[in-house]
Parts: C-alpha cells; structure tokens; sequence
C-alpha cells in the first residue's frame, strides 16, 4: 500500500528523485561549498537591481524604486513614541487614527474582532501616564493586533474555527501580557487559517484575507478585473496580523510560526516578521499548533521596531518549561556595524525549482549588495533540507492529533447538540467543529502514531528532524553569520489561483524555505526588498544562530538600509497617507 | 501522582497444580504535596467539586505543564525507599484516550524513560498455625513514574449524565493489576487488567478470583481474550469493562511541553548557571530519607529484646513506635514488659474505639508512671490493668489520684493480710479438708477468695505463702 507519506513527498519535491524513505546517511551534511557568489546568482546579479524576468522585454524596470522618504519613515515605532512623549500626537489619537483604518480598510479581512472601545480605555490612561512624564515604556501608547490563537483575556479567542467561536479565555497570553504591561494598546485580534494551519490565510471560518499590496494603485492599474475579484492573498497563517501591519493598521503585530507562518505573510504582505529562536518567547497562551515548533512571531514594518518588540518579549516564562533565559541585549541594535566583518552563507538547495525570476533576481541581488559591501559571501549546502517538509507534515499531523483532542465540547467551545451518547456527542462535536484541513491531519496524526506506525514515521521523522539541525549547526560552524535566502517562492498568488490546489499542496509548496528553521528552532527574519512587476512586495530571509536573534537583526537592519522598499500607497486612500505624513513631518521638526 | 509497577508470582492452590498466576500491580498512589504535579492549583482532601482547578487542569487551550518540583522529590524518595535506580534523565510522554475525564484527551505519564527503575521491596509475612513464623520475601519493581492524575466521573444514571469533578482524586491509593496464569518455564499467558481496585483485601480477593477463572477457562479450552476488567466487590466476580472495548492503542508520543527531567548525584554535580536551590539533588535527599520500616524492625528487636511480630506492630501503627519508645525511656521497667502494655493494652483500646495513636487519652507518660507503680509493688499487675482502664476514662486524674480514691494500693501489711486469710480459712471448712486431704489445687480457690475479697490488691505469692502455713 502506498502510505500518504510517500505520496505527499512526492508532491513536495519537485526533483522527484527523493523520497522520504531514504536511508538515513551518517555522513553529515551542511559544510560550504565554495568561496564567493555562486555563479547561479552571480550570473543574475550582473542585471540592473531588479526583478525583471526573462520574457519581460519593457525598458522601464519593473520594479519600482522607492521614493526618497521612504527611508525616513521606518523606525516607526521610536519616532512615533518620541512624538507622544513630546506631545506631537497622542495615543487616543493614533488608536483613533488605527481603528478607523481597520474600518477603512475592512474588505481585507484582516481582522476578526476589533477591540475598539478597551483600546481607547487603555490609549487614554496611556496618555495620562506620557503627560504626567510616566511613560511604562518605547511601547506605551503604541498600537498593536494579535493573531486570534493567543488567548486574551475577556477578548473573545477564535482560532478562525467554528470549535472556538465566542470562546473568550480567562487569562492572556504572556507576551500579550507583557505588551499590556508596556502600555501598548490591543486594538484587534486578526484572522488567520484554522488553527494556524495553512500557508495563505484562506482556510478560516471567517473567510480570506486579502493582501494590501493587491489594493494599491500600482496593482490595481495593471488589472482588469474588478477588485472583488482579482486580489492576491496575504499568506499565511498569521496573514491578518501581516495584513494589518502593512495596511498600517497597527505598529507591530503578534503571528504564530510553526512552519513559516510568521515570515511567509510577512513576505508576502512586505512587512518585517521576526520568527525568534525557539523558547526564548513564552507559549504560555499561544493556542498550540506544533508545540515543539511554535514560536510566536513579531511583524513590524522596520527591524530597528522588531528589536525593540523582541527585547521586551524575550526571556524565560514560568510558566513554560520551554522557555530560556535571553542573553543580554544592548537597548538597540548597534548605529555603527561593519558588514565586513559578516559572513553570508546562500544555500544551494535553495536554489529550488518553482523559484520566481523575481524572487531570484532579488536573491541574486541582495547577495551582491552583501559583496560589494565587504560581507564574504560563500556558497553553502544543506543536503537534508529537501527532506524538511514531508518530515515537517508527519511531526505537525501527529501533534495536532494529540493537542486538538482537548476539543471535545465539553468543557468550551463548540458543543454538538447531537448527544446520544458522549461518544456520539464527541465525533459530532469534532465533525462540526474543525475544518476538513484539521480534520485530515488528526487523521493522519493518530495514523503515524499507531503503535505499528511509530517507528516507521514519527521516529524516522525525528532523525531527520535531527540531520536537518546538524546541517545548519554545521555551516555556522564553518563560520557562517547567517543564511541568506529567498522567504517564498514568488509573490503573493492570486487567491483564484491559490485555490485551485489543496491546503496540503500549498502548505508544502508555501514552507519550504521557512519551515526547515522550525526543525532547528533558530532565529529568522524576512524583510521586504522590492516590488514584484505585478507591485507585490517580494521579501528575503536571513537565518541566525540559535540564541543570535540580536546579531540576526543587525544584519537584517543594514540589509533594510540598502533595499529601498517603498511604503504602500492604497488605492483611493488619501487618509492613511495623511496619517503617515503627519507623524513623519512632524518628526522631522524634531530631528532638525 | 506516581504510579509504581510491581512484578510478583502468585501462588494459588488450584486444580491443575503445574500452572501459576502470574500479577503485576500499577499501584497508583496520590503524593502529599499541596499543589498538583503539573499545575499551580492546590490538592486538599474532600474539597468542594472543580473548586481547585487551574486553568491547566481544565485543558484550557494555550496551557502548558509546568512540573511540579516537590512531586519530583516525593518520587525520588520513594524510589530510594524502594531500592531503585534514579534515573539522572528521564522522560514525559502522552498517553492518548478519550474519556470525558481526562480533559486534554491525553495523559502526560513517563512510559519510555521513568524517574526510577529496578527495585526491589523486601517485605514480611507470618506463617504457621499461630501466624508466628516471620517469613521474608522480595518483590521486583520494574518502574516507578510521575502521572497526572485523571479527575473523577459521577455517572448520573436516572438523568443520564455524567459528572465530572477535576480536583482529581483524592488521596486514595488505587491499584489495576495484571494478571495471566502459565506453567513455569513456558512463556507468560495472554493477560488481563482488573482495574481501580482500591482495597488490598479487594485486590487479593480479585488476584484470586482472577487466577481461578483463568485457569478454568484454559482447562475447558478456552481462551483468555486480553482485556480490562472490573472487581465487583458485592460478588467478589471480576466482569469486563464495557466501555474499553478491545485493546486501546494509546499512540503515546513525547511531550513536547515538558524539557527531560534531570536529577543531579549530589550539589557538585549541578552544572555551573543552575541554581543548585532549584533542581532535584539525590544526596540532600538520602539524607532526608526517614529510618526505613525494615531497619526500624530490626533495630527494635536488637535493642528492646522484643518479638519480631512485635516490631512489626509497632512499626506498622503510625507513631506507635514513638510512644513505646516514650514509655520505655521514662520507666524502670523492662522493654519486654512494657510491650505488653502497648500492644495489648493500649492498641486494645485504640482498636476497640477505632482511634489512632496520636488520639490516645492515655500519654506515654502516664502510662510509664502506671508502669512503674506496677514494677515497685504499689499496685498489683491486675489492679494496674483497672487502673488502665479508669486513667482510659478520666484521662485528667493522675494515677495516683486514682490509686488513692478507689484505695487499691497493695496490702503489704502482714498482720492484716494474715487476718484476711484467717477469715478465708475460717469461712471454707469443706475445702481447707479436701487440701488437708491432699488436693493442693483447691488451694487457688482459696487464693481467688482473698484476691476478691482485696480487690486484687494482695501479692498472689505472699498469700499463697500464708495460706498453705495455716491449712497444713
């Protein structure tokens, strides 16, 4: 018989020639394998600075160049809180400004429950501790959203799942608690696929959410459909809170990563999205997908505010075993840093089929801006990567079969009204409730976790979860700083296209180059570097060492400096720009 | 909660004399601590229904175990009580089942690798006709392991519904045993699992039953289907447990919320960057262990001189020990005497009124005062047990309150004792012929007459002394 592991290998790895049960090689991999730029991304980096791909024959770069000020406005969340301290704008005023841009621009879908009403409560009292000179922090009065699976307490928890609708937990998450504790203001809970499970926000009970960048001027001129129609998705899972970030409907915003599901949408909705190294950010109330994979995620729209996020969520949590104490962090990532003193590793594995011109020649050319720079710049190899997603689907399936099974009616959530038996009541309960993506992978959970099955999936997945790990502990010990490599294939699909394949053919195309750092519990970040020609951002990944989280976004921060990602303009909206500018002038006056 | 797994053979009389049972106990026991073994949330007994329950023990989504340290340290000590190899890593793993009870679908247990393995529990039991013989014996234990407890189910048969309570159990000990039956030498027969059995005379009982049916169904060649059963205790009858049909597979996997457990040998074995005050040291706890049951046996008979049944009483009797120990120190009386007291008298009464020892009204000090009047002849051995039973009833009074209202103090007077034992003579013609004539043991009734009429106050030597002067 044909196991559904083999066959969902060999939808995942386009070569063909692997399958998952390989024979587990001693030899260890993940050593560089040349000096320089390979010559694959060499060649392209020749070209202009562009994503231009081969067909396109237009003279004009299809990429555009970000206008001048748009360096001027990253840091967002230093100069917005200078500007409360100095009381240039107020944070009733931007929670105002917040909540009215998610109501501008709700057929995003972006969000599941608007917390408008606490948020001007605690925007208020913000203010009255930033007039009396008592600011708690660079995050008081800042407003922030969350991903529907950290619970919040008395703020209604979803999941995108019928089994959690209206369930409102009595406790919240640490670092939900701990930006509370800092004075930032909740101002929503964002969609995402049920249960995090899913790489394009598509597969919730509350619908899709849309990308921003497909409602641009740009985007929106090139198509000839209406805009109902014709939207690209916002990846996924966590693509409400990238949504809300790049609609700016929100300073920062909290994702979950289990396989990518922070740094996939924040790629594809061109916003910063930090996943962190494994336990050094609590759990403690991040609704569970992949226990031993999950790391809640930080999305901003610079690095220098995703530091700033990290620094204040970071550390050990009593309350999850899993968690380790933070190394010490200077207060901000350092103003001068020599980028000659790096070392980039480009995995040629990654170099994969399905890759898009665009998001190649932005590889290509982020590489060469690092080797021109100064930074050595060395081909590496990661040969086990390509066996990460079918090793990743087991893990995932068999947890999820384990931490969904506490969903069973009785004591929250969804309960059927079929009650026959408590045994009928739990299979109605779980039919009703779940979606046929959770569905399918408690089925194939509690199938690899058979007494028959356990070795010959879960245990072999383990090994190779392990050989992944060796591979990159591997190249940063050959002296590599970090990884630099593309977040997604291309950029964001139209969600007509999207559609037409299955959740588990998307999540295993959309993972794979985010999901092998959840094996090895490392830190990455993607930041947006261009705009694709159809105007979609398209993001690269740098990947650290463990517990390097802080080098990590050094690096990411110079990287930042030199790509010129332009700020969204949506279409027919004048408002949010206004909003913008404001605090941008206004800060301004104080910088001269 | 811990969970300890026992390997003993059972012998049993039986009609087809080469075949054997063999039992294996999971013998589930609650450990004293006040908070439960993964959750913040306190343990007490009888507390009001799902009023201690944390937000963990409610399977709340987004809650994770943090593990208990004090439990860690119960489960340490019991595995060094036992003779056991701790295990300086050891591992959690989910058990997988639904039952309505069990909130998050799975329980976290230690299959693969437990906290303490390998020991052995020496233990004694007494033989013979008058079950006197001290017979040793050993059994194995394959495992000790941390397990979060299950809560508790109310089956609400008339309204059809079920009640769940998840306090969690409370304090008892339970006990599922494993029983197959085979001839030695051939391999183990198919098992069965008789399960929440919490009595050990309802677990003999069912161990018992359990053999016999066994091995009457191979006898009419059939078949033992591998299944969990249930002790009723009305009909002492083991019946299948409808609800568990067939064999579960529990799809254990590791718990991924839970880091391995480490132990450390001793303070300079943690590693540097842990605080030493924080983690599970073995050595700090040896030296807390208390004086283990055997060695306290063996010391009482070496230095009391006492019977070994003896020791076994006054070990198995919570604080027993204490007080004998008590009264042996503030009397001049032998140990071997004062045992006695104890054991007949004391624990006489403490049974009877179904109290323990701490609740005794009688003090090892008053009792050892009691003693020792007895010992220096103030009181006779029998006034001394009316006494006993007056200081029982008026535990306020001193002894020698009592000794002096209701006059027992011992007649050593010899004139006056002469007189009583003239009026004796005098009264009892027939009888004082009948030892003239040479029956001697007429004698005794004499000396019961003087023991009546003195209320037991007299020297039974003494009297017999004068007695047999006067009738020769």
């Amino acid at each position: 018989m044909e196991s559904p592991t083999i066959t969902a290998s060999r939808s995942v790895s386009r070569r063909g020639e692997k399958r998952f049960h390989v024979e587990i090689s001693k030899t260890g991999g993940g050593e560089v394998v040349a000096q320089g730029l390979p010559a694959w991304l060499s060649t392209l980096s020749a070209g202009p600075a562009s994503a231009r791909g081969p067909e396109s024959a237009s003279p004009q770069p299809p990429t555009r160049a970000a206008p001048n000020t748009a360096q001027t406005c990253r840091h967002l969340h230093s100069k917005v809180s200078q500007a409360l301290r100095d009381g240039r704008v107020s944070a009733t005023e931007l929670c105002r400004k917040c909540i009215d841009q998610i109501q501008r621009t709700h057929y995003l879908n972006a969000f599941i429950t608007i917390t408008g009403e606490t948020a001007m409560e605690q925007a208020q009292r913000a203010d009255n501790r930033i007039r009396t000179g008592k600011p708690l922090g660079p995050l008081d009065g800042i407003p922030f959203s969350v991903k529907d699976n950290f619970c919040t307490e008395n703020i209604k928890t979803t999941c995108a799942s019928k089994m959690l609708k209206g369930y409102v937990p009595p406790f919240s998450a640490t670092v939900v608690q701990k930006l509370l504790d800092q004075g930032a203001v909740l101002v929503g809970k964002t969609n995402l696929d049920e249960f995090a499970m899913g790489a394009g926000s598509t597969d919730g009970v509350f619908g899709p959410v849309r990308n921003p960048w497909s409602y641009t001027t740009l985007y929106r001129e090139q198509s000839t459909e209406d805009p109902d129609s014709d939207w690209a998705i916002s990846g996924g899972s966590s693509g409400g809170s990238a949504a809300a970030v790049a609609a700016l409907s929100s300073f920062l915003a909290l994702g979950s990563d289990t396989g990518g599901s922070t740094r996939n949408p924040g790629s594809l909705c061109g916003v910063v999205a930090l996943k962190p190294t494994y336990g050094l950010l609590s759990r403690h109330g991040l609704i569970p997908l992949v226990n031993s994979m999950d790391v809640p995620g930080i999305m901003t729209r610079s690095v220098h505010d995703a530091a700033t996020v990290l620094r204040i969520l970071q550390g050990r949590d009593e309350r999850d075993s899993t968690t380790v104490q933070a190394p010490s962090t200077p207060p901000s990532l350092p103003e001068h840093f020599d980028i000659r003193d790096i070392c980039v590793g480009i995995p040629k594995e990654y170099h994969a089929p399905g890759l898009s011109t665009d998001t190649l020649a932005q590889w290509s050319r982020v590489a060469a801006m690092f080797e021109q720079a100064g930074a050595r710049v060395q081909e590496v190899s990661l040969p086990h990567t390509q066996h990460s997603i079918v090793c990743y689907h087991v893990l995932c399936c068999c947890e999820v079969a384990s931490n969904m099974a506490r969903f069973d009616g009785l004591e929250y959530g969804h309960r059927s009204t079929i009650d026959s038996s408590t045994d009928a009541m739990y299979a109605t309960t779980r039919h009703e409730g779940f979606n046929n993506v959770v569905r399918r992978r408690i089925l194939s959970g509690n199938y690899f976790l058979l007494k028959s099955n356990y070795e010959r999936y879960f245990v072999k997945a383990q090994q190779m979860r392990r050989l992944i790990t060796e591979d990159l502990k591997n190249v940063f010990r050959s002296g590599i700083d970090v990884l630099l490599t593309p977040t997604t294939l291309s950029d964001a699909a139209r969600y007509t296209d999207f559609i037409q394949e299955d959740n588990r053919t998307r999540s295993a195309q959309e993972d794979v180059f985010t999901q092998p750092v959840n094996m090895a519990g490392l830190p990455a970040v993607t930041v947006p570097t261009a705009l694709s020609r159809r105007g979609l951002p398209i993001s690269l990944q740098l990947i650290g060492q463990t517990l390097q989280d802080w080098k990590l976004l050094t690096v990411a921060h110079w990287m930042e400096q030199q790509v010129n990602f332009p700020m969204i303009h949506l279409h027919g909206d004048s408002d949010e720009r206004k909003l913008d500018r404001s605090v941008r002038e206004r800060t301004h006056t104080i910088g001269s | 909660m811990w969970c300890i797994y026992l390997f003993i053979t059972w012998a049993l009389l039986s009609s087809l004399p080469q075949m054997v049972g063999v039992v294996g106990l999971e013998v589930h026991a609650q450990i004293q601590s006040t908070s439960k073994l993964f959750s913040g949330s306190h343990v007490r007994f009888l507390a009001p229904p799902n009023s201690l329950v944390s937000h963990f023990d409610a399977s709340l989504p987004g809650t994770l175990p943090v593990l208990n340290r004090r439990c860690v340290e119960a489960a340490v000590l019991t595995g060094l009580a036992l003779n056991c190899t701790i295990n300086r890593k050891s591992l959690f793993d989910r058990k997988h089942y639904f039952y309505a009870d069990m909130p998050a679908g799975y329980q976290i247990t230690q299959q693969r690798v437990p906290i303490a393995v390998n020991g052995m529990l020496v233990y004694s039991h007494f033989e013979g006709r008058r079950r006197n013989q001290v017979v040793t014996k050993s059994v194995k234990i394959k495992q000790i392991q941390l397990e979060q407890d299950s809560g508790k189910s109310l089956h609400d048969d008339e309204q059809s519904q079920t009640l769940i309570d998840l306090n969690r159990a409370e304090g008892q000990l339970r006990v599922d045993a494993n029983v197959s039956v085979h001839r030695p030498g051939e391999p183990l027969g198919v098992r069965t699992e008789v399960k929440n059995i919490n009595s050990v005379r309802h677990l003999a009982k069912a161990i018992d039953y359990e053999i016999q049916r066994q091995m009457e169904v191979l006898q009419s060649a059939g078949k033992v289907l591998n299944e969990t059963r249930a002790f009723d205790s009305k009909s002492g009858n083991t019946i299948p447990m409808r609800d568990k049909e067939g064999l579960q597979d529990y799809r254990f996997m590791p718990e991924p919320n839970l880091p391995p457990l480490f132990v450390y040998e001793s303070k300079a074995s943690v590693p540097a960057g842990v605080d030493p005050a924080q983690v599970v040291v073995i050595d700090r706890l040896s030296a807390q262990l208390p004086e283990l049951p055997s060695v306290k046996r063996t010391r009482l008979v070496e230095t009391y001189g006492i019977l070994q049944e003896h020791s076994f009483t006054l070990v198995n009797e919570d604080g027993l020990m204490d007080y004998f120990e008590n009264v042996v120190q503030t009397t001049k009386a032998e140990p071997r005497k004062v045992i006695g007291w104890v054991i007949k008298e004391l624990m006489g009464n403490l049974n009877s009124q179904n109290l323990k020892v701490s609740q005794s009204p009688i003090s090892p000090c008053a009792l050892a005062e009691l003693i020792n009047l007895a010992e220096s002849g103030h009181i006779s051995s029998s006034t001394a047990k009316q006494v006993f039973q007056e200081m029982w009833k008026a535990p306020e009074k001193t002894v020698g309150q009592i000794v002096k209202e209701q006059d027992l103090w011992m007649i050593n007077d010899k004139e006056e004792l002469q007189k009583i034992c003239r009026r004796i003579v005098d009264s009892h013609p027939e009888e004082v012929q009948i030892i003239r004539r040479g029956n001697k043991k007429v004698l005794n009734k004499l000396m019961g007459e003087v023991q009546r009429e003195t209320k037991g106050r007299t020297d039974p030597v003494q009297v017999r002394a004068i007695l047999e002067k006067m009738v020769s």
